[in-house]
């Protein structure tokens, strides 16, 4: 589903390279996680797959369902079907969540030639999932993340996820500020949207999320690179012995 | 009622002096009630002169095109129609054309709780209510800053409305303005007296002539609701100053809101005196500068006067400007002494889509009380990429996630419209309008970084 080739990127504001080539395929159903240490380039790789400003890809290629992703803009990425939580949702005062939610969906759907849901069936729509995912009526009205705690954020952005039905989603840190509770609900969440059609690209500093959301597929990423792939237990290699004697290992 | 240039009647003033031009272009009337007013307002008006770009209130506004004798004609668009704001609410209509009320256009002058009247009218008579108002508070509010095209205005109005509420009106009275001549120099006087615990919404929209000035005064005794709301349409290249003078008595509310679009030159004074304990103050706006078509220029002057205690004053200004447009806001917050448990809020910001926008701020704070809470802020700034991306990695496009993003930086000054269906209909027109220009609003490049 998802094909990164020999990916490189650096910031266009200083020219500092930040992906260093890299390679990654995700087949449609599984989940996959990224884990490293701060500064391995996890976080530029969601944007940059994403298409957020300010990254220039200097080489390599990113593929969705065989669409090339790089040359889309972001809206265009979405509308194909991807995803992206962000690490800090951002709040957007005066624009009501229910309103962002139904502009997005109903942009997607005219972007691939489907229908536009009426404001009666994307209600209904809407209510459903919210429920599931403990955001109650009150949250929906109020402007988009504005006095949300963090997680509410994250919820609302697996709202987002469950209402754009997207092929490919990029989780990008959405453990970080969360307690067990707010953590197992955001992954219950995720979990209820795991199928056969859709892939996942977790990116989490710790093992704890993955706990929660089991993952068919372990890279570990530094400097730029995924530098070794495997199961689930490389993540608990990781969780007891750090990086450390990984990078070791690789080096 | 009868004409005369007053004008003339004036030795001391040189006939070449800018003063002396102005006056001499217009007609001025002599009045009735308010004969004493206007004298009044000659002598004062001759004691302070046009202000001059030195002054310490006109040093970012370019007084120049207020000052000349005669207005620039400003072409009749006869396809424009009167602004669809409001229309779906049953309110009291009263039509001005070229700044003279037009009673045939009009809703009959009458309404429960409601004694209203055309300034022009009234003032036939020797006597009128608004005697106790007219050029009162315009006067009062001189002091300390001289505001010479108010004097001006108290001195030739030759129309406006004048309401005195006793009860609570539910249904607004809009003044809706019209224009015919292109020509036309307009000196509009307002009067609206609440007496105690009554309550009023004044709506206005239309464009009031080539050039305007435009007073109201607002007198509201305790208890009683001020809510006002301008969308006053404005065209490229409009010229035109307005001036709110309010005193606010004890447990008053008085509400201003403006939504200001496009101008070659528009400048609006508030001046609001709140003399009660327990009163609420709030003026906002919400402007749209686009100086592609034209110039624009557009300045917000705020006085706020704090002689009471345990009052609130609020001052939200939101300025959206592009391709050169230049946003001004001198807003100052002064604390008497003795005015303790004042809260008073300021802020004013600017949301600049490219690089050769600008906005010049003046906050001001002087407080002669030691148990107050006074807080200001001013920011300019570009659009929020971050935000930006946000929306469209959700599927917005670009032009919509624009559009999204300045109805959300001008959101705070919208919520200052307490009536639902007013903020909403308002909120859509803005909506309607960003989104016929969203390909113009893109940030091309970078946009303004910050500035302080």
């Amino acid at each position: 589903m998802l094909e990164i080739k020999n990916l490189h990127a650096e910031l266009e504001d200083g020219g500092k390279q930040i992906l260093k080539g890299v390679n990654l395929t995700v087949p449609a159903g599984q989940v996959h996680a990224i884990m490293g240490p701060n500064g391995s380039g996890k976080s530029t790789l969601s944007y940059v797959l994403s298409g957020r400003d300010g990254y220039e890809v200097t080489e390599g290629e990113a593929t969705l369902d065989g669409q090339a992703l790089l040359d889309m803009e972001p809206e265009e990425r979405a509308a194909a079907g991807l995803f992206l939580a962000f690490q800090y949702p951002v709040e957007i005062p005066g624009v009501g969540n229910l309103t962002f939610l139904r502009t997005a969906v109903n942009a997607q759907r005219k972007a691939r030639g489907e229908e536009e849901l009426t404001a009666a069936e994307f209600l209904k729509v809407v209510r459903e999932k919210a429920k599931s995912l403990n955001i109650d009526a009150e949250m929906l009205k109020r402007p988009v993340n504005v006095g949300f705690s963090g997680g509410e954020k994250k919820r609302n952005e697996i709202l987002q996820m469950a209402m754009l039905e997207p092929r490919m989603c990029i989780l990008d840190e959405t453990d970080s500020g969360l307690d067990v509770d707010a953590m197992r609900l955001v992954a219950e969440g995720v979990n209820a949207l795991r199928s056969p059609d859709r892939a996942f690209l977790v990116i989490t500093h710790y093992q704890r999320l993955l706990d929660h959301i089991k993952p068919d597929v372990v890279h570990i990423m530094f400097d730029g690179r995924i530098i070794k792939t495997g199961g689930p237990e490389l993540a608990l290699e990781v969780e007891q012995n750090g990086y450390g004697e990984l990078l070791a290992e690789v080096q | 009622m009868s004409t005369t240039t007053l004008a003339s009647a004036k030795p001391e003033t040189a006939p070449q002096e800018p003063l002396a031009l102005r006056l001499a272009a217009l007609d001025l009337p002599v009045g009735g009630f308010t004969r004493a007013a206007r004298a009044d307002a000659l002598t004062r008006l001759q004691a302070m002169g046009l202000p001059k770009g030195r002054d310490e209130y006109w040093r970012y506004t370019n007084p120049a095109a207020f000052n000349q004798p005669q207005p620039n004609a400003l072409p009749v668009d006869e396809s424009v129609l009167d602004s669809p704001l409001f229309t779906s609410i049953d309110r009291l209509r009263l039509v001005f054309v070229d700044g003279r009320f037009d009673a045939a256009a009009s809703d009959e002058l009458k309404g429960e709780g409601l004694e209203i009247a055309s300034l022009a009218t009234a003032d036939a008579q020797a006597d009128h209510w608004a005697a106790g108002v007219y050029g009162k508070l315009e006067t009062a509010g001189q002091t300390p800053v001289a505001r010479p095209f108010a004097a001006l205005n108290t001195l030739a109005a030759t129309d406006g409305v004048l309401i005195r509420v006793t009860g609570k009106v539910s249904r607004p009275v809009h003044l809706v303005y019209r224009r015919s001549d292109p020509l036309a120099d307009v000196h509009l006087h307002h009067v609206l007296k609440l007496e105690a615990g009554s309550e009023l919404t004044l709506l206005e929209t239309g464009m009031v002539g080539a050039r305007s000035n435009a007073v109201i005064e607002a007198d509201l005794a305790k208890g009683a609701q001020l809510h006002h709301i301008a969308a006053k349409r404005a065209g490229y290249q409009k010229v035109g100053i307005s001036q709110i003078f309010a005193r606010v008595d004890a447990e008053a509310l008085f509400k201003s809101f403006n939504l200001q679009v496009n101008g070659t030159l528009m400048r609006n004074e508030s001046v609001l005196e709140i003399v009660g304990d327990d009163a609420v103050a709030h003026i906002a706006a919400a402007v749209l500068g686009d100086g592609r078509v034209g110039p624009f220029h557009q300045d917000d002057t705020v006085f706020i006067t704090h002689a009471a205690e345990r009052c609130e004053s609020r001052q939200v200004y939101k300025k959206v400007l592009k391709s050169g447009a230049r946003g001004v806001f001198q807003g100052k917050i002064l604390v008497k002494p003795g005015a303790q448990k004042t809260d008073g809020y300021q802020i004013s910001q600017a949301l600049l889509l490219d690089d050769d926008s600008e906005f010049l701020a003046k906050p001001e704070l002087e407080i002669y009380a030691d148990d107050v809470k006074c807080s200001h802020g001013s920011t300019t700034g570009a659009l929020d990429e971050t935000a930006l991306f946000y929306l469209r990695s959700r599927g917005v496009p670009k032009e919509r996630a624009t559009v999204l993003l300045v109805l959300s930086f001008l959101a705070a000054a919208l919520e200052e419209v307490d009536d639902l269906r007013l903020r909403d209909e308002i909120s859509e027109r803005l909506d309607e309008w960003l989104t016929s220009r969203a390909s113009e609003l893109d940030p091309s490049g970078n946009g303004a970084s910050a500035k302080a």
